[in-house]
């Protein structure tokens, strides 16, 4: 990772000294290891730079509102961001020629909750090698695997392709994209309506409508969402009932379906931990299989089957009845 | 002080909620949130910081102030306030304890809210001792004491039992319902817990962090720092910092049509939000920057101004654990000079 | 009096027809003397295309305990391609309300020609049936709407 970070930190100052690029947005290293955020740098100041296992947040949303900046930006895409790239790429929210994309080598990010979950406390420093987190503590050092700490999106990861990349930067072989990622919503479909019922009941009463879920998700790019414009009549601001969780949720991943890209970006920033990803994998699926295979972002200009149709399309009941009840 | 074998603390809650409604904090869905107890409630005592903070219980998220009936030209007015009903809350931090005292500052002062008032003084407070630190906690850099907390009722617990003592009145009236379950103690346990819990959070990195940059600071030269757009730059503006935080008191009031009439209600808004401070003349805080100024000035300045110096922050931490792109006022303070001694 | 209003509560239905086919459907059916439940509120929309699945929700959150929606056969849109869009999309959102424990038979989409009077009838009939077994709907009430 470390060698990585140097790569990446060469190529950022090599381009701003050269002229081609003016901005670079990569992540900047926060109070501890674990606490990185999205930052933009400039040639006079690349202090604090760093790619470490903690940089899961992805930087695609933030170049909408670069994009309406002077001058060109160099941005450290991973794999599963160049597919949001492409998406906003074909939506007109960004412009192509204000970007020098570098596709940067990805082995998963990890989650500082679930190391805290495994019993570590007291975190003074870490470091980390290819499978483990070496994690210095008020008591004593401690070891953790990295495989078991990984972001929920992580976990499935879904590609380890660039879709999108003028050049790429990669230390050794990246770990090949899993296939998983579909598991969970089968097995809430194996459910009965009542279980599931249950289920999203216990996740949604959780949300605290912090919008954080919106906020971040690089499909959710309107400038005034329905959920904010009291002329909309359903900007309701918390969740006074249980209707009104689901309503938020449904309209949310509704929104995106088609557009999403399963960056998994709103249950990493999810406080309460709500796995919103099974709402938006339960669309792409449906999607998958009753209007045929479908990655947003995978091409630019790809045609969103929810603006699409063919003439031979499936009842509404047969996709209620489809996936793997 | 008095104290029950942990074996034996269901028994505790089941005779507390045999009196009183009781919240504390549960496990729902794999999250600890305050929430009301009932038989075979996933009481979470050991978790240090709930999702939610406790201010839940007194300033609701979501809460109705009345409603309105309209029949033909007639429009009815309904007061939905109800009369105060004694409740428990257990489990509550040192930090998020002294928030009330912040919610306080705001809500019991003149004009009073008679909504958060009525629930002040039915809620009876027990709260519990830290027996360990996070690296995330920093209470001590606002005077706050996590090992000896006040309330009605304080706990301190270990891994064999569970340490009761009574601070007040009503503390004391609650403590002689219950006294059968407990047997004395001497305290030794407790005074080496207390010991063992100010050593750790000595070596803990948020130690040594001060905000006398703030106390000290000129308030025009550090609401016109250009730290700010930096500092700014990755919030998303969404509201988790303001809904996790236990002394963010700001709320709107909205209306909701129901099918015969219609309900008036408050729910907590965020400054950190595009739509906060909008009003039909405009809107005063147009950039993320000044929106994410705000919520720092508000607790480390302006509020402090208004208050003898109390800050509203109490460094509980949960800013720091859930920002999604890892943003937090200890950030703010450091970059402000904030010093750190540890 | 309100006691007894609850007692008779029927469940309520409503169903978004558009305006080409499927309430000309209606129509006929009105004057063919083919009953169809009075629990049917029909909401009168262009093309099946533009109910927004807010719309569907919203029927709900408001009352509904079922949401039936009516368009032109598939290829008969009178804007061409309308249906084919409200079939996906319907698609997905009845997929998803039903992975959120929504009972699915609360949900329908049913192709109704103008000449179709007969067809609008017996659908009606059927889904007021239907709805009437499932009873209320609890899964996606507002309490706040019943006060």
């Amino acid at each position: 990772m470390q060698g990585l970070e140097k790569l990446m930190l060469e190529r950022a100052t090599a381009l701003l000294q050269s002229g081609e690029v003016d901005r670079v947005i990569g992540w900047k290293r926060g109070e501890s290891y674990y606490d990185n955020s999205p930052a933009t740098f400039t040639k006079d100041n690349l202090e604090g730079f760093v790619y470490n296992g903690f940089c899961g947040a992805n930087l695609s949303k933030y170049l909408v509102a670069e994009s309406k900046k002077e001058g060109k930006m160099l941005v450290f895409l991973k794999p599963c961001d160049t597919y949001s790239f492409n998406q906003l790429l074909s939506e007109h929210r960004i412009e192509r020629e204000k970007f020098h994309v570098i596709g940067i080598g990805c082995n998963g990010h990890l989650d500082i909750n679930k190391v805290y979950a495994e019993g570590v406390e007291g975190i003074l420093s870490m470091t980390e090698d290819e499978d483990n987190l070496i994690v210095e503590t008020v008591y004593g050092e401690k070891r953790v695997e990295k495989e078991k700490v990984l972001l929920v999106k992580c976990e499935t990861c879904k590609s380890k392709e660039f879709a999108v990349a003028d050049e790429t930067l990669v230390v050794g072989e990246m770990k090949p994209a899993k296939s998983n990622r579909f598991d969970v919503v089968k097995e809430l479909e194996a459910m009965t309506e009542e279980q599931r019922y249950a289920f999203w009941k216990a996740q949604l009463s959780k949300c605290i409508r912090c919008n954080a879920c919106r906020n971040v998700c690089p499909a959710c790019t309107c400038i005034n969402c329905v959920f904010d414009n009291n002329a909309s009549g359903i900007a309701g601001k918390a969740n006074s009932d249980e209707f009104e969780e689901k309503l938020y949720h449904i309209v949310r991943a509704y929104h995106v379906a088609g557009r999403c890209t399963d960056c998994g970006e709103c249950s990493r920033v999810c406080p309460q931990n709500i796995p919103l990803h099974l709402i938006n994998r339960k669309f792409i699926k449906d999607i998958n299989e009753n209007y045929g295979e479908y990655q947003a972002g995978a091409e630019v200009n790809a045609r969103n089957p929810l603006v699409n149709y063919t003439k031979t399309d499936v009842e509404a009941s047969e996709v209620v009845d489809g996936g793997d009840k | 002080m008095l104290k029950i074998s942990l074996a034996n603390v269901n028994k505790l809650y089941d005779a507390i909620s045999a009196e009183y409604p009781l919240y504390l904090p549960v496990e729902k869905a794999g999250e600890v949130n305050y929430s009301y107890y009932e038989e075979g409630a996933k009481v979470r005592l050991d978790v240090l910081k709930t999702v939610k903070s406790p201010k839940d219980c007194f300033f609701p998220q979501s809460e109705n102030l009345m409603k309105f009936k309209v029949e033909g030209q007639k429009i009815e007015l309904i007061d939905v306030r109800e009369e105060a009903k004694p409740f428990v809350i257990m489990g509550v931090r040192a930090c998020d304890f002294k928030a009330f005292d912040v919610l306080d500052r705001v809500f019991l002062v003149d004009p009073l809210d008679t909504y958060y008032q009525t629930k002040r003084e039915a809620g009876i407070i027990i709260t519990h001792a830290c027996g360990k630190v996070e690296e995330s906690c920093f209470c001590k850099s606002f005077g706050i004491d996590p090992v000896n907390p006040l309330g009605d009722v304080t706990v301190w617990t270990d891994s064999e039992s569970l340490y009761w003592r009574a601070n007040s009145e009503k503390g004391e009236a609650l403590t002689k319902k219950l006294s059968s379950l407990f047997t004395s103690d001497n305290g030794e346990r407790v005074a080496e817990q207390q010991a063992k819990v100010n050593e750790i959070y000595a070596k803990l990195p948020l130690a040594g962090l001060t905000t006398e940059s703030f106390s000290n600071g000129d308030m025009m030269e550090l609401f016109n720092s250009d730290k700010w757009q930096k500092l700014s730059e990755a919030c998303l503006g969404c509201g988790t910092c303001t809904f996790v935080c236990p002394t963010c008191q700001c709320f709107d009031i909205r209306e909701f049509v129901t099918n015969s009439g219609v309900t008036r209600f408050r729910c907590w808004d965020s400054c950190m939000c595009s739509d906060f401070t909008k009003t039909a003349g405009g809107q005063p805080r147009t950039t993320q920057m000044q929106r994410y100024r705000q919520r720092f000035m508000h607790k480390l300045v302006y509020f402090p101004k208004n208050n003898e110096g109390v800050y509203s922050c109490v460094g509980c931490g949960r800013c720091v654990k859930k920002c999604p792109q890892g943003l937090n006022i200890v950030k703010v303070i450091k970059e402000f000079g904030g010093k750190q001694d540890a | 009096m309100q006691e007894i209003e609850k007692k008779e509560k029927k469940p309520l239905i409503v169903a978004f027809c558009c305006n080409w086919c499927s309430y000309a459907g209606a129509d006929l059916a009105g004057s063919s003397r083919l009953s169809y439940p009075a629990e049917v509120k029909i909401i009168k929309v262009p093309c099946s295309c533009r109910v927004n699945p807010i719309f569907i929700l919203k029927a709900f959150q408001r009352g509904a305990d079922g949401v039936i929606l009516c368009g032109c056969h598939p290829g008969d849109c009178h804007y061409s391609e309308g249906n084919y869009r409200t079939r996906r999309r319907m698609g997905l959102l009845f997929s998803m309300l039903n992975y959120l424990g929504i009972e699915k038979e609360r949900t329908r989409i049913e192709w109704v020609s103008a000449a179709e009077g007969a067809k609008f009838s017996a659908v009606m009939n059927d889904f007021a049936k239907t709805i009437n077994e499932l009873g209320e709907n609890r899964r996606l009430e507002d309490l706040r709407c019943k006060d």
